[in-house]
């Protein structure tokens, strides 16, 4: 496969993560991925779905290069994720912002604080942190509550201050991990929005779930995970009733 | 790394110590009381070591000469016996100075019905040793030097503050080595709590893209704050209970007082100070770096 291995400003067809023939084995022998391909393009939005035990939390610690494959290659961006050296992973990381299902805010901090951490690690200036944290409150509705811890915010604001923080450094990707698995039906979908609106701005955002609703609402690709194998991968698709 | 990023990284440092106020007063305690014990115990055996080192000062070897002995033969000898290692200083004493000293100390008065001087043959060198453990070196030395006809020491005097002095050491040693082995266990402890209670945090920042310098320095940071702040508190206590149990003792206990000469606070804290304070801070820095180190790869 000629990979697509952009230097500067990505194009919509370039592809943005790809796995080749991915397998991944723990040392107790359980096979979590067995050969996975999947090319993603700039701006898409892909649903990884499937229940438990298909190979989620494995697929998402693979781009997130928490874990290497046994086998086959990933490459993310302009990174090969089996060749880059470790102090390279955080460099690679602020290109992916990721969206927790139980938030992971810091609970002693509050909202801007929250945000302000993130553009904090990448050693972003104070007084541009100062202009950036509230733009990006603002493009999540939570510009009013800046000062409010997170305990005292709903689940679905929870959720919003985390992908405000998954913003603020501008990620190529947003991967969100059952981003509403916390929430009720009408948060999941305001969620949905926002992360529909944020796609529709050009990031790629890739979801895991089994969400069944919301999959079947939001038509977009959808690749289906059993026992670590792919079963379908439909553009335009719904929730994959097999599994 | 970016100036605004160390300010950042110090400043997260302070807030840290804060943020978990009864794991951090757990640590300035547990500092803070082995430093405490280390201090009373390096106080203690200081005052031991000056107190045997001023009575090792005043034992001397005494060389006395053959009789026929020119004066060039004793300044030659006089010139061997400085150069030697063992050596701090030597006294010359004359016949004539040797039996004003008798006369003065023995004889008063009487001492009018000598018309010669008893002592003519008692010219000497009194000897005075860096070391006490060296006497027999430096005896053995003398006893081969021609000239020499007879050399005198206190055996027994130098080999009790010898092996006193010895005995402090592997005291002192024995006592600094276990505080400081129970200081470092229980500041490993701490910290490793500080952290597990910070894991989420360190998950985070790891997730966001964070550096390991960017990660390990604020709580390296904390670490080591926590020591400085640990060592400062028995400094100043022992500062303070110091001046007072030795005022204590010279005024309830003038005889001992006036028999042993006690260090100074200032003189005590010319070493006490850096080695407590370098303690501290290397307790703090090693117990938090090497336990954030753990938690790193996520």
């Amino acid at each position: 496969m000629a990979f697509n291995r952009p230097k500067k400003k990505l194009m919509e067809d370039d592809e943005v993560i790809v796995l080749n023939n991915v397998s991944k084995s723990y040392q107790a022998g359980v096979q979590a991925l067995s050969n996975i391909n999947i090319h993603i393009k700039k701006g898409e939005f892909v649903f990884v779905v499937g229940d438990s035990g298909s190979g989620k939390s494995t697929f998402i610690k693979l781009l997130l290069r928490e874990l290497v494959p046994t086998t086959g290659s990933i490459y993310i961006l302009d990174y090969n994720l089996n060749k880059i050296k470790h102090r390279k992973v955080p460099k690679f990381r602020r290109n992916i912002g990721v969206v927790f299902q139980d938030f992971r805010l810091l609970k002693d901090r509050n909202v801007y604080e929250n945000v302000a951490f993130a553009q904090r690690i990448i050693e972003v200036p104070s007084a541009q942190i100062k202009k950036n944290v509230p733009k990006v409150l603002a493009t999540v509705g939570l510009a009013g509550k800046y000062k409010v811890k997170p305990g005292r915010l709903s689940g679905g604001e929870q959720q919003r201050v985390a992908i405000a923080r998954a913003l603020v450094n501008k990620p190529s990707i947003i991967l969100a991990d059952e981003p509403t698995g916390n929430l009720d039906p009408k948060n999941s979908m305001e969620i949905m929005k926002l992360l529909e609106e944020i796609n529709e701005k050009g990031t790629t955002v890739i979801m895991v779930t089994h969400n069944k609703e919301i999959v079947n609402a939001m038509q977009k690709r959808v690749i289906t995970l059993n026992k670590g194998v792919i079963i379908s991968d439909v553009e335009k698709g719904g929730y994959n009733d097999e599994i | 790394m970016k100036f605004s990023t160390f300010f950042y990284t110090l400043w997260q440092g302070v807030k840290n110590i804060f943020r978990n106020k009864l794991f951090s007063l757990a640590s300035v305690a547990t500092i803070s009381a082995c430093l405490f014990l280390f201090g009373v115990f390096y106080s203690i055996l200081a005052n031991f070591q000056h107190i045997v080192k001023t009575a090792e000062e005043g034992v001397c070897v005494v060389v006395f000469f053959d009789e026929d002995i020119t004066e060039e033969r004793i300044s030659e000898i006089g010139t061997m016996i400085t150069k030697r290692p063992e050596v701090s200083k030597i006294n010359y004493v004359s016949a004539e100075d040797a039996w004003n000293v008798f006369k003065d100390e023995y004889l008063g008065e009487y001492s009018d019905g000598f018309t010669e001087n008893p002592l003519a043959d008692c010219a000497n060198y009194e000897i005075y040793l860096n070391d006490v453990s060296l006497q027999n070196a430096l005896v053995t030395y003398l006893e081969s030097v021609p000239g020499i006809s007879e050399v005198k020491r206190s055996e027994l005097t130098a080999l009790t503050l010898s092996n006193a002095n010895k005995l402090i050491g592997y005291v002192s040693l024995g006592i600094i080595g276990i505080l400081l082995a129970v200081s470092v266990f229980l500041i490993s402890n701490t910290v490793t709590i500080g952290i597990q209670v910070r894991k989420e945090e360190i998950s985070i920042m790891k997730y966001i893209g964070a550096t390991d310098y960017f990660v390990r320095a604020p709580f390296v940071i904390e670490g080591i704050l926590i020591g400085l702040i640990g060592s400062a508190i028995p400094l100043g206590l022992i500062y303070f209970i110091y001046n007072r149990a030795l005022n204590f003792v010279r005024d309830q206990f003038k005889v001992l007082s006036s028999l042993l000469n006690f260090l100074t606070v200032n003189e005590v804290y010319k070493m006490l100070l850096p080695v407590c304070l370098g303690i501290g801070v290397g307790i703090g820095f090693l117990g938090s770096f090497s336990t954030v180190r753990k938690h790193l790869r996520v």
